[in-house]
């Protein structure tokens, strides 16, 4: 119980420290690793929560959610950094206009 | 088995434009022709599943022969078959519309097609999955397929607004995500049915509720979560805004419903009115800040933020009788006709003028007949008159509350369509009359006009077809639960 619970917990906390960092820093450079520890700490409630079943082995399908999640965040990184590198060539930043213009 | 052989037209929905997409990407000089096929096929399959499923009970599929537990189900319902229906047309549509919009920019259609069927492949996938792990899955590839095409536009405002869409997103799923695992560590299970069995009030339980909502919520562009709408909308390319604003938005939507519908059906007490608050500032937000646009793309934007308003309003409304919901399915597919059509009409424009600039429409109406009645169409369903789809729909809505005396919601969902009136009318009367500026101006293929005029008649017809479309919303009864506890 309470190896499982520290998990979740340090989880929980990784994803609100994401949150944090994705809303207050500018730079999409840290708004990306905010997002991914995020995702980090998802993936740790998710491994945490699976050490549950009776006989005292981890669930596989929580691991099985975990590689799939993975593999999504990292197209999805993947994705955020291309279109990082085209904000910065096209616009010479790489921040999001505080005000749109319309 | 004759109810599970049907969802096999229903795995080919999933693999048609999955191959479609990997086949215009591999042979992209004869992408065109591929992707047409694979629109008109997915097209077949759709009326075909319908068919069966309106004749025959609801089908569940398992996927390879795994069972519920550990497998993965398809399943399909009067809910998810309305909106594959809407996702098919609509995307038959774009896709005759986008060879042309692109004609003069090939390496952008060479970009789009594989996009753009993979994102169909997300959205039909999305619709017929029974797993809320799946569903994320297909919640994310629908983002990423979104965020791509919405950067297509190349500009600098498209590549910020893709950006900013891209973080919103991603933080939606991953909100969605943690409350999937608490769901599934509180309950063992992530299939939608089995859930609903389980599912019990509890403090995990509404922690997972409400994550998953606010994920969902955020995703939907619910007022005041809309901020990265607009932008993303306004500056992709034509066919793209058509498709973002038509059919993406309700993919997030049906997902909050049906989770709402099964799964949270005894922890949502006193949430209904708070998201009728929402929707109702969305659409008296959303129509003002139309009203106030002064470009054409960002007044439809707007609309749309106001036009989702209108889907959160019936929360409150469905609380007291169910038959709200179906008001609410009327309006989405009525809006996604119409929606889709408005900013095709407004692709039209902004080829013909070289500018999208409201007050410098200059006698659109003589030069772009077609394409102007198409966007003064879709703005009759979009305010509601009678006798398109939105009108049905608003209809709806507004027996169940005058029937209950809710009179609150009611003038929102009239002021509503007031606003809408006058914002379609603003680029209506600027069309009839003269600019001061005048342009050179560049000939629109008549395809694209003749697309953006089907689909908005197909908005307006959707209003004299309301029985029909009424009987395929209660196949398998999916709005059930909320109506066994609905007072007299």
């Amino acid at each position: 119980m309470s190896s499982t619970f520290f998990f979740a917990l340090a989880g929980i906390g990784l994803f609100v420290l994401g949150l944090y960092g994705l809303i207050i820093y500018a730079h999409l450079l840290r708004k990306i690793l905010a997002i991914n520890i995020m995702g980090s700490g998802v993936f740790l409630v998710l491994a945490g929560l699976a050490h549950r079943l009776p006989d005292g082995t981890a669930d596989p399908i929580s691991h099985a959610m975990i590689i799939t999640g993975i593999v999504v965040a990292v197209a999805a990184t993947a994705l955020a950094l291309v279109l990082m590198l085209q904000v910065q060539h096209t616009t010479g930043q790489a921040v999001l206009p505080e005000k749109q213009k319309y | 088995m004759l109810s599970s052989t049907a969802l096999i037209w229903g795995v080919a929905l999933i693999l048609l434009p999955l191959s479609g997409a990997l086949l215009t990407f591999l042979f992209r000089a004869v992408a065109t022709p591929i992707g047409i096929c694979v629109a008109l096929a997915i097209n077949l399959c759709t009326v075909r599943l319908a068919w069966l499923i309106s004749t025959q009970e609801v089908p569940r599929y398992p996927l390879g022969g795994w069972g519920a537990p550990l497998g993965i189900d398809l399943y399909v319902d009067g809910l998810s078959m309305t909106l594959l229906i809407m996702s098919a047309v609509v995307g038959l549509a774009i896709s005759c519309y986008a060879p042309s919009y692109f004609r003069s920019a090939r390496h952008k259609l060479i970009y789009f097609w594989p996009l753009w069927l993979f994102l169909w492949t997300a959205l039909n996938a999305l619709f017929l999955s029974a797993d809320i792990f799946n569903l994320y899955v297909t919640l994310e590839l629908l983002s990423l397929a979104a965020v791509a095409l919405a950067a297509l536009a190349g500009s600098a405002d498209a590549l910020t607004g893709a950006m900013r869409y891209l973080l919103v997103s991603l933080l939606g799923s991953l909100c969605y995500l943690l409350g999937v695992a608490l769901l599934y560590h509180a309950y063992a299970t992530v299939d939608i049915a089995l859930l609903a069995e389980r599912v019990v009030a509890s403090p995990i339980t509404s922690a997972a509720f409400g994550l998953m909502m606010a994920g969902l919520l955020l995703k939907t562009a619910l007022f005041p979560l809309h901020f990265w709408l607009p932008p993303a909308h306004a500056s992709a390319a034509a066919p793209v805004s058509a498709l973002l604003s038509a059919l993406v938005v309700k993919a997030s939507y049906y997902l909050l419903l049906r989770l709402w519908l099964e799964v949270f059906g005894n922890v949502n007490v006193g949430i209904d009115v708070i998201l009728g608050v929402f929707g109702a500032a969305a659409v008296l937000w959303g129509s003002l800040q139309a009203l106030r646009q002064s470009r054409l793309k960002l007044l439809i934007a707007y609309s749309t933020v106001a036009q989702l308003g209108y889907l959160f309003v019936v929360f409150p409304l469905a609380a007291v009788n169910a038959n709200a919901w179906q008001g609410a399915l009327y309006l989405a597919l009525s809006h996604a006709f119409a929606k889709a059509a408005m900013f095709l009409a407004a692709g039209n424009m902004l080829l013909f003028c070289g500018h999208d600039r409201i007050i410098d429409l200059d006698r659109v109406v003589q030069r772009l007949p077609l394409s102007l009645s198409a966007f003064a169409l879709a703005g009759v369903s979009i305010i509601g008159l009678p006798p398109s789809g939105g009108f049905i729909g608003k209809w709806l809505l507004l027996e169940v509350a005058v029937a209950h005396a809710l009179w609150g919601w009611a003038v929102v969902i009239v002021v509503g369509g007031i606003l809408a009136a006058a914002y379609v009318f603003r680029v209506v009367g600027h069309a009839f009359t003269p600019a001061k500026n005048t342009h050179e101006v560049h000939a629109v293929p008549a395809v694209m006009e003749w697309v953006a005029l089907v689909l908005a008649t197909s908005s307006i017809l959707l209003g004299l077809s309301a029985a029909q479309t009424l009987m395929l919303f209660e196949v398998g009864d999916p709005f059930r639960i909320l109506s066994g506890e609905a007072p007299s």
